[in-house]
């Protein structure tokens, strides 16, 4: 008995079997549709986003640097990013090129932000150009300025200690591993800026802290023909 | 680096960390050469190339874009100019240019790398999509260069000692009578061995008191013979092998040497056995095993080791398909099995005796002495058979590919051969060429001299002239180091006549000392002294004569000038010695021309016949011309002997 039923069973596995080829190869050579969400068209994928930057001329003017420095610029800045914007895994990559040894990432995602004015998400080829510009042709208090704006990681106006202790980790993260002293957790835990120790640094105690270290001055003026 | 165009932002971000640092900021180094970047044009062999300055200064540790350009500016055009391929070029441009170094597709291998080398690149970091390209077509070339070396072991080796000749002699059977006739002998004899024991089991015909009998059985003696004496040739043959192989050790662990123990141990286990009737049953399993004198043929057919080889390098596809036809087969033994449990008689008693059909099934063999009986067994069986035929299908063309790959190579190296030899052939006769050219011209050259000084109207046209500045200055070259050495080029036939006429001898020519003799007494082979004995000034009587045993000095060996002009040689060489008629006669079969020293007898007073000058000057149709000498003008040509008590001697010719 129960051999007959052993076999009737797998005749009938055979020939379900039988059946479902059978209609998978009809599927395959299109005679009937067995309804199934059609993936085709997520294959149309959105062309990447281009831009085109200002005119030469409107650059010109919202910036310090020359024609032949713009167009200098301009090459270099085509030729990393064809599509004319930089997104932000793109610029991490290019700026942690510079750092083999640590991990730039944190601290290149902070430049981002500080770059990407509009925060779009993406810089665009005049916002890489004017913050090159206040960097390199600024006036201190404007260097000053941006190097606030760079700090203050919400853009609120207010320098918390969190925030510079994010900062200060992110510049000893680029340090990596091995360097002499051994870089010791502690050592990003620094704040000398808070005047009045309330917690925040706002713009003025900044820039009034920084103008009285002669240190800070000079190193200002360091970069000032890169270009 | 390619975000070299970056680092000037980078370095202006930095000022991000400036009011937090510790301590005061080191110096910036000073960008002394600040130059506003300008179009660089590089001009390859005549197209014109564009480029930035800062574009070429990205990678300053190549050529173009470090100051050993400056080699290749030329002032005149403001441009640096290459004289290289410029298609090959763009491709290193476009490396500056984007950071990638790509293949092209269709250049020569060993061209591109050329060129990379030049401008300083390195190899390494051509693009992924590129590489493996480039690698496979660099393997391509080194595998042709080396089969073309594998050739040059053909050549023989100076200093081989017996053991190496004859390990030669077997790897490579055409490279000398022995080796050859011993590969055939031993090819007849493998043949004979197998033949032997495939007849030694068909039956033979009815005897007197037995049927029918395979003829093993009926003459024993006789193969017992033929198999003895095929196992003594292939121990021989497998101990001279032992013996000659440089590596014994590695030789033992090849696969062919594994082969031939294979192929004749049986014999002498059989003998040391007994014939009792416990071992005969492992004695019978024995001949199989002298089935594999089979496989020694392969050392005697090229396609055979191609085809192991190829089995062997397609391991993996071997490996897949076995894998997965095991799969199968496991699977549809078991449905099989269970498909045809119920039926009655069925031959499907378990599931290994299912893998019978299933194999059979799957190769589509189909013998039919399984089949299924019940319907769900007929529908997984013919399911099987469409399975089975597309998991047999599938590695195949890959290991098809990788023969035909592995054949056509081997048909490559064999055209390359043969090709090779005609090359260098050709190789040679052109080198022969420029060596012959050399010494024409340098007998042209020597004869020009003299003629200048006897300088006659129809002479001067005759001068041949040099082909190419280069030509003479590399003959010039040569002619120093002649000097240098104080001895001679000579051509190759000239060399062995003079190594054949010392084994002769050296004729002691009645004529007057002038008379060309050609002499080589002393150490022949390996270069060509010439001996000289202080040669008679105008008034050396006839009777000098020379005996060739005093000391081995001897005139100065005329060399012969073939020029196909019977007359003249018949006329002047009358009496120059037998020696040189010959080797004149060998030389003209030839029809080449050997460099002539000018051996001038100066002076009319000697016998006009004993002129070494008429030789060279037969050039001309034969004019009295020596007669016309005046006496007063015996230093036309003089030659200078100093003798060394080293026994050879150095001669000049010169031109006064």
């Amino acid at each position: 008995m129960s051999v007959r039923w052993e076999t009737e069973g797998l005749q009938t596995v055979g020939i379900v079997c039988l059946v479902i080829m059978f209609l998978k190869l009809m599927h395959l050579l299109g005679l009937i549709d067995i309804t199934e969400t059609d993936n085709s068209d997520s294959d149309l994928e959105l062309s990447t986003v281009r831009h085109q930057p200002e005119g030469l001329d409107q650059l010109q003017a919202q910036t310090k640097f020359t024609r032949k420095e713009l167009q200098s610029l301009y090459r270099g800045f085509k030729n990393e990013c064809p599509s004319g914007l930089v997104d932000e895994e793109t610029f991490k990559t290019i700026y942690s090129q510079f750092f083999p040894q640590g991990d730039a990432t944190t601290y290149a995602h902070f430049l981002f932000n500080a770059f990407d004015i509009d925060r779009n998400g993406s810089i665009r080829f005049e916002d890489f150009v004017i913050g090159l510009s206040v960097l390199l042709r600024g006036s201190v208090t404007e260097k000053l300025n941006w190097a606030f704006n760079l700090y203050d990681i919400n853009k609120d106006g207010y320098i918390t200690k969190e925030e510079m202790l994010a900062i200060m980790k992110s510049i000893y993260d680029m340090m990596g591993r091995y360097t002499y002293p051994c870089v010791r957790d502690e050592a990003p835990s620094e704040h000398k800026m808070d005047k009045n120790r309330d917690g925040v640094v706002t713009i003025e105690e900044f820039i009034e802290t920084c103008q009285k270290d002669e240190n800070i001055m000079n190193s200002m003026q360091l970069f000032e023909n890169v270009i | 680096m390619a975000t070299a165009a970056w680092l000037p932002f980078a370095r202006a971000a930095a000022i991000g960390w400036m009011p937090v640092a510790n301590c005061p900021m080191p110096v910036s180094p000073m960008d002394n050469s600040k130059r506003q970047d300008e179009l660089i044009i590089l001009n390859v062999s005549g197209r014109r190339f564009q480029t930035w300055r800062t574009t070429l200064d990205r990678y300053p540790d190549t050529l173009l874009g470090s100051s050993e350009k400056d080699f290749f500016y030329n002032e005149d055009i403001k441009e640096y100019f290459f004289d290289r391929d410029p298609d090959a070029f763009r491709s290193i441009l476009n490396f500056y240019r984007t950071g990638k170094l790509h293949y092209p597709r269709q250049q020569c291998i060993s061209a591109y790398d050329e060129e990379l080398i030049f401008f300083g690149i390195i190899p390494e970091i051509i693009g992924d999509c590129c590489y493996e390209e480039y690698k496979d077509r660099k393997r391509e070339n080194l595998e042709r260069l080396q089969d073309d070396q594998e050739e040059n072991k053909d050549m023989k080796l100076p200093h081989m000692n017996f053991r190496e000749t004859m390990w030669r002699a077997f790897e490579n059977p055409h490279t000398s009578t022995m080796a050859l006739v011993f590969y055939y002998v031993t090819g007849f004899f493998i043949a004979i061995s197998v033949i032997t024991n495939v007849v030694e089991t068909v039956p033979c015909g009815p005897t007197a008191n037995q049927k029918d009998m395979p003829c093993g059985e009926r003459y024993t003696v006789a193969f017992f013979c033929m198999d003895t004496a095929c196992v003594m040739i292939f121990t021989v043959e497998y101990l001279m092998r032992l013996f000659a192989a440089p590596s014994r050790y590695l030789f033992m662990r090849s696969v062919m040497s594994i082969i031939d123990v294979v192929a004749i141990l049986p014999y002498y286990i059989g003998l040391v056995m007994s014939n009792n009737e416990d071992v005969s049953g492992a004695f019978v399993t024995l001949r199989v095993f002298r089935v594999f004198r089979i496989f020694k043929f392969s050392r005697h057919s090229q396609g055979l080791r191609i085809l192991g080889y190829t089995l062997k390098s397609c391991a993996s596809e071997l490996g897949f398909l076995l894998f997965s036809l095991t799969m199968a087969i496991i699977i549809f033994a078991t449905v099989m099995f269970y498909a045809e449990k119920g039926s009655s008689s069925s031959k499907f008693t378990s599931i290994p005796a299912s893998f019978w059909y299933t194999i059979v099934t799957m190769t589509t063999l189909g013998y039919g002495d399984m089949v299924p009986k019940t319907i769900a067994g007929k529908i997984f069986g013919s399911i099987c058979s469409l399975s089975g035929v597309l998991v047999i299908a599938l590695p195949v063309p890959v290991i098809v590919s990788n023969f035909s790959r592995i054949y056509h190579q081997n048909q490559r190296a064999d055209k390359r051969r043969a090709q090779k030899k005609a090359r260098l052939a050709r190789i040679r006769i052109s080198k022969s060429g420029s060596t012959n050219t050399f010494l024409h011209n340098k007998r042209n050259g020597l004869l020009n001299e003299l003629l200048e000084l006897t300088d006659t109207e129809e002479d001067e046209q005759k001068r041949t002239k040099y082909t190419s500045l280069l030509q003479s200055q590399h003959h010039h070259l040569l002619h120093c180091l002649e000097k240098t050495t104080a001895h001679e080029f000579v051509d190759e036939q000239m060399f062995e006549q003079n190594c054949l006429e010392t084994v002769l001898q050296t004729y002691p020519s009645p004529s007057p000392s002038i008379s060309s003799h050609d002499s080589s007494a002393g150490t022949c082979c390996g270069r060509r002294v010439k001996k000289n004995s202080p040669l008679p000034n105008a008034s050396m009587p006839s009777t000098y004569s020379v005996p060739s045993n005093q000391c081995p000095l001897q005139e100065l060996s005329a060399m012969h000038i073939q020029c196909c002009d019977p007359s003249s040689r018949t006329a002047s060489r009358s009496n120059l010695n037998l020696k040189t008629n010959e080797s004149s006669r060998i030389n003209c079969k030839s029809g080449r021309i050997t460099t002539a020293i000018i051996s001038l007898p100066s002076p009319p007073a000697l016998t006009p016949d004993g002129d070494g000058l008429r030789g060279p000057l037969q050039r001309r149709p034969p004019q009295p011309q020596p007669q016309q000498q005046p006496p007063g003008h015996p230093a036309a040509l003089s030659i200078q002997t100093t003798s060394s008590s080293a026994g050879t001697n150095i001669v000049k010719v010169s031109a006064l």
